[in-house]
């Protein structure tokens, strides 16, 4: 544990835990968007949309051995500490480097650095703001310019992406998350060495290929529902019904 | 050819400097940036000016002295190349040119456009040595070394040491540099016996001497004059997660008697 | 003159070995009693200052450079030589040896080449061992390449950087050194001069370039590594800080100048384009291996090199000598140049070059093949001319490469001032007339790592230790010499840049007292370089003060000292009324144009004693002999 604590006194060391906190996080992003892909499935045999029968698996993981809610805790508590320690981590190194160089370039002509790489500290900042208004919109509830029902997934996600700025809002964010995944995945990579010469086409592949895979994988459901392509949530019987645009 | 420099122009390490202008006229194309600077510092000392002070030795990009930050770019416009080797040809007729020295807080400005590099010395001293005594040695026949192995070394220790990773990076980080140096002894079979303590050490200099870090941009690889590969900054990284994560700070603490 | 080699006694093979068991050392419990100073840091600096330290020696190292791995050692590309016989091509110490007293044109002393060459194979070996990335094979083993003049394979290399591999090999053993608190490196710091007291140095007065203080340091013994002169030429393949001073103030201190004449003229270096070239770019003598050299036949041939058919090439290297062709020495190649050049057959826009080809070898050898051992220097040529050598032939003319002479020094690498001790190129021992390909490194190591740290202990152990600080009126005096010397360059009302008079110095140096050289010339320029100094002395304007980062005043510095050199030089060229090795005598030649020694008169190294500025030097003889090679007329025709 010491050899870790003081790993984090280095700058390289830091940003390790900003590369293994960014991969942890892309990690859940992934699982997260396969997830809502889950929208795409038809309903189980109680007529209740596949989206939500996962939701509920969600918060009864782990039964028998835990109760409800323990495993999903768990999980959020790992995130949080992790997106924490991303995000203060990034904090530290920036001032770090805003102290290296205290004379700037008159113009400093940029060769080989790619707007995403960048744009991180911008894509990265946009997206802990989406996060929070995400979270308090879709976990919380707390800010529901649609109806917002506890358990019912699809018909939240219906309602909501009627609405062409909330679309519009969701687009510009997760573009937002593709950049930062095109180059953080890679950059990971190279921050803890895993990169070489013979894998790096195949690293960069793989960051290019996470980034749109999340891009599509969350936006792709949302789209096609403002489209009116996907089927309304009353077809799927009648637990989640909602009437004047607010729950019952 | 003519042109018009933007030159930084500093008394020494406590004056805050500014740009000034100069005219330079009537140079050929084949002659090389320094050499237009040399013509510049002529004139100035012909009509009672002071020539500007800017480092420079070999004048064939192997010294690593030169130093200067040319349009915004580490050594100048053209790619693998020094200042020294830098041709006016390489510019438009009547071009406006800004030459500023390395911008970093490890690197304090001298004079005008010449800075003090001694972080990277100490970089070295750090560790970036193979503890030999002058003296009868084996043969190098006696430990083989594949080829291919040599040549990355040769690679990354071809690195030298003018600091331009160092002022291209935007965040003015050191990491090409040390990667270039841990690298080099950490792939040949000599520099094996001190290889974690090594990477340990040399980066733990690098950050005591407040270069900044690294954020992949990979800018320090495209302005490098010797063209050296950010593969080598994975390597170090490695290297250093290895020493400082896996291996036993003390070898022989499984050894002691209980 | 004390003119005494202390040439070990025995049969010259074990000569190295005796004088190892019989010289006195100094004991690792007193060692750290001693200072020594080392000013310079490239090969020689670096690799005596680091041994020297590692033995528990103090050491304080100078450097004019920003950092001790910027000395121009750096910069030599081909490689080294050691007579490992890896090849299996009958190569020994003997042939090393051989080879190296024949391209010197038997013109230096046999027990210090004999060491030279026995030491090689050690200089391999620590290099390897410090993490020098040699070229290996494919089974791992160290490769080799040939270089020119010699019969067999024995020369190492690391691509065309071997020099910066070396050096880099020498300055981590020195950084270790520094980090441990053994050396005290003094990093933009120039020598000024040097402090004598009863006859012995005992230390160095400098300047710190960047906030121009002057100090003094004392020291048990004074090392000078120093490098060569040949930036008198002004334009030369040396870097533009390489200089004179050093050695020029020991020698003004007392310290005897062996054969200043002999300067080594490199034959492939890119022509120069203008006036304000600032220097000149060799390219490695490796490119002969593979290049053929030739000229068209017809003068002020105007065509495109490919449009010029095979019968109307003039291979004047080829032709005039069949046995090594274009790998004749650098003296040979070089003149031959400058003879076809004067004959009106020269290429280029200055009519000063001749074509170095590669057409004939790619199409034997394949591009690829050639591409692996030339590519980077290709590029190299092609960023500074602007042709491609793949497509055109290079265009290379011979340039002032490396400088033979030097302080003279005993076997001990002693000068001829007590407690002075001058390595690598500084001094004149190994080469003679002329220097054989790829040894430079090597004499600069052997130097270093094997010969200063243990004949130095010789000297030590005589006198005891800290005799003399830097509080001694000696150093106040020369404090003031230094001062006095700085202020009155700065107080020269004129307006002229000091380039102006290195330019015109160079320009003389290399007409005069260059490639070839005559009385008559030699004469003219003796008047002509006084009163360039003169001029030098009223008009040049040295702007700024003496109390800051001044680069003008670094070079009016240097310059003044080459100013006075310069004339030193010139007096031995004419005084060695011969030909031998590079100093080549328009009065002394073969009928084909080849030297003509005479060993008669002129088998002696030429020491010559300082009496003034301005004054006929003294010049004394160390007499050669030669007992393991007897004299032979150097021929690389047949």
């Amino acid at each position: 544990m010491s050899r870790i604590v003081k790993f984090y006194g280095s700058i390289i060391g830091k940003k390790a835990v900003v590369a293994v906190t960014g991969l942890m996080l892309l990690g859940f992003l992934i699982l997260h968007s396969i997830g809502n892909l889950k929208g795409f499935l038809p309903p189980n045999s109680a007529g209740e949309p596949d989206i939500d029968v996962y939701a509920h698996f969600l918060t009864v993981m782990g039964e028998p051995l835990l109760p409800d809610m323990v495993a999903l805790w768990a999980i959020r508590i790992i995130l949080l500490v992790a997106l924490t320690l991303h995000v203060v981590t990034v904090s530290k190194l920036a001032a770090h480097n805003r102290r290296a160089r205290p004379v700037a370039y008159r113009n400093h002509k940029h060769v080989a650095a790619s707007l995403p790489a960048r744009w991180m500290f911008v894509t990265g900042g946009i997206i802990l703001t989406f996060l929070i208004i995400h979270l308090l919109q879709f976990t919380t509830g707390t800010i529901d310019p649609t109806p917002i029902v506890y358990g019912c997934v699809y018909s939240n996600l219906y309602y909501a992406f009627q609405k062409w700025w909330i679309l519009l809002f969701y687009i510009g964010a997760l573009s937002m998350v593709g950049l930062h995944v095109f180059h953080g995945a890679w950059s990971a990579f190279q921050t803890l060495g895993i990169d070489n010469p013979d894998r790096n086409r195949k690293l960069r592949g793989f960051a290019l290929g996470a980034a749109a895979f999340l891009v599509i994988g969350f936006l792709s459901l949302p789209t096609l529902m403002y489209f009116d392509v996907m089927k309304h949530p009353n077809a799927y019987g009648e637990s989640c019904v909602v009437s004047d645009g607010r729950a019952e | 050819m003519k042109f018009k420099l933007e030159i930084w122009r500093q008394q020494n390490g406590q004056d805050t400097g500014a740009f000034v202008t100069h005219e330079v006229d009537d140079v050929s194309p084949d002659t090389s940036f320094l050499e237009m600077l040399d013509i510049l510092n002529e004139n100035l000392t012909q009509t009672g000016g002071e020539p500007i002070a800017f480092d420079s030795d070999c004048r064939e990009g192997i010294c690593g002295m030169c130093s200067l930050v040319i349009n915004g770019e580490a050594h100048g416009p053209k790619r693998a190349t020094t200042t020294c080797q830098l041709y006016m040809r390489h510019f438009p007729d009547g071009a406006s040119i800004t030459v500023e020295p390395w911008r970093s807080g490890a690197f304090p400005v001298v004079r005008d456009l010449a800075v003090d590099r001694s972080a990277f010395d100490r970089i070295m001293r750090a560790g970036g040595y193979v503890t030999v005594h002058s003296g009868p040695k084996p043969d190098p026949n006696d430990v083989p070394v594949n080829p291919e192995i040599s040549e990355k070394a040769l690679d990354a220790s071809t690195c030298i040491g003018c600091g331009a990773c160092v002022a291209a990076c935007p965040n003015g980080a050191a990491m090409l540099y040390t990667a270039a140096k841990v690298s080099h002894l950490s792939l040949l079979p000599q520099g094996q016996p001190e290889r974690y303590e090594r990477v340990q050490k040399m980066v733990n200099q690098m950050e005591k001497e407040g270069f900044g870090s690294c954020r992949n941009y990979g800018e320090c690889e495209a302005q490098c004059p010797k063209s050296i590969s950010i593969d080598f900054i994975g390597h170090m990284n490695r290297e250093l997660l290895r020493a400082t994560v896996v291996e036993p700070d003390d070898l022989r603490g499984d050894m002691k008697t209980q | 003159m004390d003119l005494d080699a202390k040439i070990p006694e025995g049969p010259i093979a074990d000569k190295w070995t005796r004088h190892i068991d019989e010289i006195r050392l100094v004991g690792p419990r007193n060692r750290s009693h001693y200072r020594v100073i080392i000013v310079g840091s490239g090969l020689a600096g670096a690799s005596a200052a680091s041994s020297m330290a590692a033995m528990g020696y103090k050491v304080d190292c100078f450097c004019f450079q920003d950092s001790p791995r910027r000395a121009h050692s750096i910069a030599a590309q081909g490689g080294i030589n050691a007579a490992k016989n890896y090849r299996n091509d009958g190569d020994s110490i003997h042939r090393l040896f051989y080879d190296t007293q024949k391209g010197g044109d038997f013109r230096s002393r046999e027990a210090n080449v004999w060491r030279l060459a026995e030491l090689s194979t050690a200089i391999i070996d620590q290099a390897a061992a410090q993490g020098v990335p040699f070229a290996r094979e494919y089974g791992g083993m160290l490769a080799n390449r040939s270089f020119g003049g010699v019969l067999v394979e024995r020369t190492f290399y690391c691509r065309g950087e071997t020099g910066q591999q070396l050096l880099l090999g020498a300055n981590s053993a020195l950084a270790k050194e520094i980090a441990a608190g053994h050396v005290n490196m003094h990093t933009r710091t120039e020598l000024l001069d040097i402090v004598v007291v009863e006859g012995r140095a005992r230390g160095i007065v400098v300047r710190d370039l960047v906030t121009g203080a002057i100090s003094s340091h004392a020291a048990d013994a004074v090392v000078l590594a120093s490098g060569g002169y040949t930036n008198v030429f002004n334009l030369s393949t040396n870097a533009r800080g390489c200089n004179v001073t050093a050695t020029w103030r020991a020698h003004k201190r007392g310290a005897g100048f062996a054969n200043p004449c002999y300067v080594q003229i490199h034959p492939t270096a890119i022509p120069a384009a203008g006036e304000h070239q600032s220097k000149l770019t060799l390219m490695s003598e490796s490119l002969r291996n593979d290049g053929r050299i030739w000229v068209p036949k017809k003068s002020g041939d105007e065509r495109k090199p490919s449009e010029i058919p095979e019968e109307e090439r003039y291979y004047y290297l080829e032709e005039r000598y069949p046995r090594f062709g274009n790998l004749v020495p650098r003296d040979v190649a070089s003149r031959n140049a400058k003879d076809v050049c004067d004959k009106g057959m020269g290429v280029g826009p200055t009519g000063q070059g001749v074509y170095l080809d590669f057409r004939d070898a790619i199409s034997e050898k394949g591009a690829e093949v050639i591409e692996t051992r030339y590519g980077n220097l290709f590029d190299m040529y092609e960023r500074i001319a602007s042709d491609n050598p793949r497509e055109t032939p290079m265009r290379i003319f011979p340039a002032p490469h490396y400088a033979m002479g030097g302080l003279w020094v005993d076997y001990n690498l002693m000068t001829t001032m007590p407690g002075l001790f001058a390595i690598g190129e500084a001094n004149f021992s190994d080469h003679g007339a002329n220097r054989l390909g790829a040894s430079s490194m090597m004499q600069c190591l052997a130097d270093g790592y094997f010969v200063i740290p243990i004949t130095i202990g010789d000297y030590l152990s005589r006198h005891p230790s800290s005799e003399i600080g830097a509080d001694h009126s000696a150093f106040r005096d020369a404090e003031k010499e230094v001062h006095e010397r700085t202020e009155r360059l700065l107080a020269i009302p004129g307006n002229q840049p000091v380039e102006v008079f290195h330019r015109e110095l160079g320009k003389l140096m290399i007409d005069e007292c260059g490639i070839s050289r005559n009385a008559e010339g030699l004469q003219d320029a003796l008047k002509k370089i006084p009163e360039l100094r003169d001029r030098f002395w009223r008009e040049v304007r040295v702007p700024g003060s003496g109390g800051q980062f001044n680069q003008s005043l670094e070079h009016a510095g240097r310059l003044a000292d080459f100013l006075e050199f310069a004339e030193l030089m010139c007096h031995d060229a004419l005084d060695r009324d011969e030909s031998c090795g590079c100093h080549f005598r328009d009065e002394h030649q073969t009928e084909d144009g080849e030297t003509l020694r005479n060993d008669e008169d002129f088998a002696f190294v030429s020491v010559w004693e300082h009496r003034g500025v301005g004054e006929q030097p003294i010049r004394h003889k160390e007499p050669l002999k030669f007992e393991a090679l007897p004299l032979a007329q150097r021929n690389y025709k047949t």
